[in-house]
């Protein structure tokens, strides 16, 4: 109890930072993962190319990423750039392809009568095409959000802060109590994210035919 | 000689692979008509009307419509004057009846007010009680009353031209007929010309001044439902006697079809 009385604001303080390096990396991926998803849908023969690119970056090591990213000209500056950077990479994968096959993936007789209803691209775009993939996207963003928690500890080793630098303290001091009190935040915000992207996710659920 | 509603001049489609789905179609309709094509699957029914709106561009010849290239208008403003009803209806499950029948109004940015009176107006016009169904979701439907309420919004911009692919196709025999009278009864209402393609050599009788026959991508006969029923043409006979086989009062004692259901015997 001592130790926890002790570390709390620390613990706060990396909390709050943890939350700020995975919601920045979010915001950007949703910014280029989901219109590059719309395009995809309308343009299908680049699904396979683009989509394989996100899924490279995906395999590299989380740590090898940010191992590269460090001697970058104005990323390496900051390691919490690097660190949002690579999150970023890491969350394209998910929203891009669920994005993609969400829009993919409704009725073709809806998006026909859409078109001949005399819609234009973007009413169809926006009143059709976006909700009836809400809740994948969603879904998408969900996976993203719970990986990137998860791999944004590991940006402690470039020194961007975030619960992952109790982790690292504990297991170079060999406290367990460090790692832990690195380790159960984090567990406990992937839940709560995955617990809240969930609910949004069923509020969006398109009602089936 | 007042100019054809629908005027397909030397029209072609072949697909990308060289397949020829429509070969030189030539065919004049008259405004306030109802014309039926007919024809096997794949003789190029829907190609030909996917033209009319744009949903396929020939790949050689026109289609005038009022006088009027359809290559000429704005692709969004003439499909929005054209009616379409397909047999998959396609109403969108995430909006309510009414959204779904005054969509068309919504896309034009007419008023909230003025979209829903049209909608409640248009779902009574096709026997859907406003105070019951307007608030409803597609999935809360029958497939008769989906129908009705594709219909309904195929009708909301009042288009002169209204094109039905199998509208009635998917449906049981008993809603199919209430389906026909009341798109009878509709038609004598509103004035369309109406392109309406369907494999039911009853309800192409029943509901069209003219029919078409088309086999692979050809005009057959363009005749009236009197002339089909009287001509001579092989082809016309053949489809004709295709489906007088499939009802039970015609049937011909010696097929061998009435010998395979003792049941159906009296």
């Amino acid at each position: 109890m001592s130790f926890l009385s002790q570390n709390a604001s620390t613990i706060l303080t990396l909390t709050i930072e943890h939350l700020w390096l995975t919601g920045a990396a979010m915001f950007f991926a949703a910014a280029i993962a989901i219109p590059t998803g719309i395009l995809l849908a309308r343009s299908p023969r680049w699904a396979r190319p683009v989509i394989g690119l996100a899924n490279i970056l995906q395999t590299i090591p989380s740590l090898a990423m940010f191992g590269f990213l460090l001697p970058l000209p104005w990323l390496g500056d900051r390691a919490a750039r690097i660190a949002i950077v690579a999150l970023t990479a890491y969350a394209l994968l998910p929203i891009l392809r669920n994005t993609y096959a969400g829009i993919r993936g409704i009725d073709p007789s809806l998006i026909e009568v859409a078109r001949a209803l005399g819609l234009t691209s973007r009413q169809r775009l926006l009143k059709i095409e976006l909700p009836l993939a809400a809740s994948f996207i969603l879904a998408g963003l969900r996976t993203a959000t719970v990986t990137c928690v998860g791999i944004a500890t590991i940006a402690a080793a470039v020194g961007a802060g975030g619960l992952g630098e109790l982790i690292f303290r504990g297991v170079a001091s060999v406290d367990n109590r460090l790692v832990l009190a690195g380790a159960i935040p984090a567990a406990l915000l992937a839940l709560a994210a995955d617990a809240a992207l969930g609910l949004l996710e069923r509020r969006f659920k398109a009602p089936t035919q | 000689m007042t100019t054809a509603a629908i005027d397909f001049r030397n029209l072609s489609f072949a697909l990308p692979s060289g397949h020829l789905l429509l070969d030189r179609i030539s065919l004049a309709l008259n405004e306030g008509t109802t014309t039926a094509i007919l024809g096997r699957s794949g003789s190029g029914k829907t190609t030909l009307l996917r033209t009319v709106n744009r949903l396929l561009e020939p790949t050689s010849g026109e289609v005038f419509l009022s006088g009027i290239n359809a290559l000429d208008r704005d692709l969004i403003a003439l499909r929005r004057s054209i009616g379409y009803v397909i047999q998959e209806v396609g109403l969108f499950p995430h909006f309510t009846l009414e959204r779904n029948v005054a969509l068309v109004l919504e896309a034009q940015g007419i008023p909230l007010d003025q979209r829903i009176r049209r909608a409640h107006e248009l779902l009574s016009a096709v026997g859907l009680d406003p105070a019951t169904f307007a608030r409803r979701y597609p999935r809360q439907l029958s497939g008769g009353q989906r129908q009705r309420a594709g219909l309904a919004r195929a009708l909301a911009a009042d288009p002169p031209i209204l094109l039905m692919d199998e509208p009635f196709g998917a449906l049981d025999p008993l809603t199919r007929l209430e389906m026909q009278q009341m798109m009878r009864a509709l038609l004598q209402r509103f004035r369309k010309t109406v392109l309406l393609v369907t494999h039911d050599l009853d309800e192409a009788l029943y509901l069209a001044d003219r029919i078409i026959l088309l086999d692979s991508g050809h005009t057959i006969a363009y005749l009236t439902p009197e002339g089909f029923l009287r001509s001579t043409q092989p082809e016309v006979r053949a489809y004709v006697q295709a489906f007088r086989r499939a009802l039970p009062g015609d049937r011909p004692p010696e097929t061998p079809t009435s010998r395979l259901t003792p049941e159906a015997a009296p």
